[in-house]
């Protein structure tokens, strides 16, 4: 289930909310060089910004690795987010939409996984990982 | 990064041209609502058509921009919302609740000053300043 990324990717420090901006902005890059169309590049770019701002706002010292995976039969685009903060206390509820700590909308989670075709988040205290996938067969 | 915000007569007009960080967006609320008090502005029309992401985050500061600015007694259209970012907010289970969109500034403004018309205060929009 949980991606990891391997060849071609490219891994960015998450430590301040300039970062959200830049980590959006190369996930949309990366997509639309391995071919991914405008609705996915915008669905990805919002996806790393969702993820990328959890960090900023709750992690300590995150990154972010976006690698391309794709083969002969298929465009598969894999992101993986990683904090050190103190983690989610409970994933169900963080989870559910509307649910916060941080007085948020409670919407990043549950609405970056409606995005994505994968998702998976693990977390305790001092590790959080998310990591999510694209993935479009080729015609 | 500081978002220009234009006067016509008691309409305010902005357009969002690059990608903002969250700091951004909340001094571009700030900017606007200290605006709209000021000068008493009785329509705010928003461009975002070179926004390329709205996350929750940003979808949000846009429906609270928009919600503050009514409560102050000015009309607000938002023009210019991406294809794709309509389907990805729309698939997140977001949305720019409330607040009324056109495809682009002609229409946005065309509203506006309609609505404002509605209000009984058109006059306000020529000539005063």
């Amino acid at each position: 289930m949980t991606t990891q990324p391997t060849n071609a990717s490219e891994r960015m420090p998450i430590l301040d909310a300039s970062d959200i901006v830049r980590a959006r902005g190369v996930a949309r890059q990366v997509a639309g060089r391995i071919g991914f169309g405008l609705a996915d590049q915008t669905r990805l770019a919002t996806a790393v910004s969702e993820l990328a701002r959890n960090v900023v706002q709750y992690g300590d010292d995150g990154f972010c690795e976006i690698a391309d995976l794709s083969d002969a039969n298929e465009m598969r685009l894999g992101i993986l987010v990683e904090d050190h903060g103190a983690g989610i206390d409970n994933i169900d509820k963080a989870m559910k939409d509307g649910y916060s700590t941080g007085g948020g909308l409670g919407a990043g989670l549950p609405g970056t996984r409606r995005l994505m075709d994968e998702f998976a988040i693990e977390s305790e205290p001092g590790l959080t990982r998310v990591s999510i996938a694209l993935v479009r067969k080729r015609s | 990064m500081k978002i220009p915000i234009l006067r016509l007569g008691k309409i305010l007009l902005s357009s969002i041209q690059v990608d903002l960080t969250d700091a951004d967006a909340m001094q571009f609320q700030n900017d606007l609502v200290n605006k709209i008090a000021e000068m008493e502005a009785l329509g705010i029309v928003i461009d975002i058509t070179s926004l390329e992401v709205v996350d929750s985050f940003m979808a949000r500061v846009i429906n609270d921009t928009a919600g503050m600015a009514r409560l102050l007694g000015a009309e607000v259209v938002i023009c210019g919302v991406q294809p794709y970012v309509a389907m990805t907010l729309v698939e997140m289970g977001r949305d720019l609740i409330g607040v009324d969109c056109t495809f682009n500034l002609d229409q946005g403004l065309e509203i506006i000053k309609e609505r404002i018309g509605m209000r009984g205060d058109a006059t306000m929009i020529e000539g005063e300043g």
